[in-house]
């Protein structure tokens, strides 16, 4: 029994002396404020990494829409906090009632269609877009002024610390929520496409979100975001703690996920499509789980970095940028989880720490040549990435023991064998 | 009855109805594929489709398997219509079928490859996934055992924890049946099982597809054009040439029916005899 729990332990072993150390070396002060933004940035880079390697890793579909949902996560998970500390509880009453409302027409909307044979997928999309826009306008229009008041006397009556840390934790859950849902609209039409299809599809849906960040103040209705002046004002709530938690949870659902059958699933998708839908796995399904699931990750890493550095700018989110998780998911190794969350840190540690540190200003400028230059070598001396397939014990897909059943099956004959002589015989007379 | 031959002995003709197509066409842009093709499998039935090369036999099982959707014609599994269902759907009501060029998951583990095929029967979710939870582990654990039973018959059980692709062309045949019998179907469709297979390594397939079928309690349908396999095993057969249907029957008849030796050897062949 320990040897089977022997991974788990050291996994969390160590990574509770990883919290304690550094939580111990911020509380001292020996971590300035440079270092301590490099460790949580690291950290944030790693979640949505670990995202993207679940899409394009496990589930083979190649995205670069990663950076689009590490927005929607960044500035709703700010806006909701942003308009909380200034005493407007409207951004979290929607963001939460809307998400919850919409996750119910979902599954009525599913059971719905379920009914019908052959619906096409633009008939699903419109489905479930209407579905949406219905659920976060009663959450607009009718929640805000229900459960507004409500909200402001609950949380408002307990110490502002406490407070604080619950409207942190349902702003960074409703971020993800958010991206969750952006990804799972835009995969149902988008997922339908064959995977280089897609890859353009997702690079689109990051420059759109980019254009709509830099026109919050006009197109959208979110003076406070400020358009492409960028965000600020956000509270700086992220503590160690909070992205210590964040990242071992994205870890560990992910890891869950992909040991059990539905992971299976999701892989199978990424080694024949086909195949996958002739044994029955409902491959749309996974598509969307895998890509839902990735966005998710990346949406409660926007939550977290939004309020850690406390301002936002379109200008981070990109197109260029959403190439960063991509290059330390090839760099680590496609599938390999560890490969990723090495990768991650590492990239942010050596190239926005250590070597601003000891390069001259501007070096900056020459990061776009450098990026393509490693990953050219990568692709040329090291196409598996460094790590390959390589995992640490934790993460690693373990074989299942010999059950005891098929152990009884083993012990007797094996009915082909039993049989087989008969077979020769009779070949035999046919032969004379 | 249509899409049987006549003669069969009438406790078999008594047995449900398991597979039906009728009046089934396929086109490709204007090639027609498959032409008004009939056929129906009773339970337990083990039945052949033969033809020369591009007649359309696995056009036919791609139609079943909804990899293509009929043009025309009704195509139904225990009297449910299967024409317009997504594949994985017919699958999961209890069709399965194996490929003629092997496909399986070439990345993956052995009893990977098994047990994907047993994910629509794995019984908990995504919640259960996410938590370990003590559902899943006792899921998971029958699953386990479910798919080590499906390998030890086909004798891949040492073999579990290999890598798919690395296994020997006839194991990888194998391990193909043994992925399709994990999804738990009714209906088995096997697609040239013999193909690149010594004498030897037929006759224990011959022996295999026997024990399966009475074991699963299963129809088989099969593609092969193997004659050894096909004339011992089958107890009926369909014969497909250019989409159409030319001969049907026991496999002593379509031995010799002229228009089974024209469309395999030409018509002086039928001449000479």
């Amino acid at each position: 029994m320990f040897k089977r729990m022997k991974p788990s332990v050291t996994f969390f072993g160590v990574g509770l002396l990883i919290f304690v150390v550094i939580q111990a070396l911020l509380s001292l002060g020996l971590l300035n404020n440079y270092w301590r933004g490099i460790i949580f940035w690291g950290a944030a880079i790693t979640m949505v990494s670990l995202g993207l390697n679940l899409i394009y890793g496990f589930n083979g579909q190649f995205s670069l829409g990663q950076y689009g949902f590490y927005a929607i996560g960044a500035y709703a998970s700010a806006d909701v906090t942003y308009r909380w500390v200034r005493g407007d509880p409207s951004a979290l009453v929607v963001v939460l009632t809307g998400a919850l409302l919409a996750l119910g027409f979902y599954i009525l909307v599913s059971a719905f269609l379920r009914r019908f044979y052959g619906v096409t997928v633009m008939a699903r999309f419109t489905f479930y877009v209407l579905a949406t826009i219905l659920a976060f306008a009663i959450a607009v229009i009718a929640f805000v002024p229900l459960f507004g008041p409500l909200f402001s006397a609950v949380l408002g009556a307990l110490p502002t610390a406490v407070s604080q840390q619950i409207v942190f934790l349902l702003a960074l859950l409703g971020g993800a929520a958010l991206a969750g849902i952006a990804s799972f609209l835009f995969g149902i039409p988008v997922l339908e496409l064959g995977s280089d299809y897609f890859g353009i599809a997702t690079l689109g849906f990051t420059i759109i979100i980019k254009v709509l960040l830099d026109n919050t103040d006009t197109i959208l209705p979110f003076p406070e975001m400020k358009g492409a002046r960028g965000m600020i004002g956000i509270p700086q709530w992220t503590t160690w703690p909070w992205v210590f938690a964040s990242l071992l949870l994205v870890i560990v659902v992910m890891r869950n996920v992909l040991h059990s059958s539905v992971g299976r699933a999701i892989v199978s998708v990424r080694e024949d499509e086909r195949a996958a839908e002739l044994v029955g796995i409902d491959v749309t399904n996974a598509k969307i789980l895998a890509f839902v699931l990735g966005s998710i990750f990346a949406g409660l890493a926007g939550g977290i970095r939004a309020h850690d550095l406390a301002f936002l700018h379109p200008q981070s989110f990109n197109f260029i940028q959403s190439f960063n998780p991509l290059i330390i998911v090839v760099f680590g190794g496609l599938a390999s989880m560890t490969g990723t969350i090495v990768t991650g840190f590492f990239w942010i540690f050596l190239l926005e720490g250590i070597l601003r540190l000891f390069l001259p200003t501007g070096f900056e400028t020459w990061r776009l040549v450098v990026y393509p230059l490693i990953l050219l070598l990568m692709m040329l001396l090291r196409p598996e990435g460094v790590f390959g397939r390589y995992e640490l014990p934790f993460l690693r897909r373990r074989m299942p023991p010999l059950p005891a059943e098929a152990l009884a099956v083993v012990a007797e004959p094996t009915p082909l064998r039993a049989q087989t002589p008969a077979v020769v015989e009779v070949t035999r007379e046919e032969v004379v | 009855m249509n899409g049987r031959p006549d003669g069969i002995a009438p406790e078999i003709e008594a047995r449900p109805l398991m597979l039906e197509m009728e009046g089934v066409t396929h086109f490709f842009g204007n090639l027609r594929a498959v032409h008004n093709f009939d056929l129906a499998l009773r339970h337990g039935e083990l039945v052949g489709l033969i033809g020369p090369n591009g007649a359309g036999k696995t056009t036919v099982f791609n139609l079943i398997t909804g990899v293509y959707r009929a043009t025309e014609g009704d195509i139904r599994y225990k009297g449910a219509e299967l024409v317009g269902l997504p594949s994985y759907e017919i699958i999961q009501m209890g069709i399965a079928r194996t490929f003629q060029n092997i496909r399986l998951f070439a990345n993956l583990t052995v009893l990977d490859n098994v047990r994907i095929a047993y994910h629509p029967h794995a019984g908990y979710g995504l919640v259960d996934s996410v938590f370990h939870t003590k559902r899943f582990r006792e899921k998971e654990a029958e699953m386990a055992a479910q798919a080590q039973e499906f390998l030890e018959i086909f004798s891949l059980g040492e073999r579990r924890n290999d890598i798919a692709g690395s296994l020997p062309y006839g194991l990888q045949r194998r391990l193909e049946i043994a992925r399709a019998l994990a999804a738990y179907p009714r209906v088995l469709i096997l697609d040239e099982p013999a193909a690149g297979m010594n004498p030897q390594e037929i006759d224990e397939l011959m022996e295999l597809i026997h024990f399966i079928r009475d074991r699963f309690d299963l129809t088989i349908l099969l593609v092969e054009h193997r004659m050894r396999l096909v004339m011992n095993i089958c107890e009926w057969i369909t014969v497909m040439d250019f989409g159409e249907i030319i001969a049907r029957g026991f496999p002593a008849d379509v031995r010799n029916d002229p228009h089974v030796v024209e469309a395999y050897l030409g018509r002086q062949a039928v001449d000479i005899r």
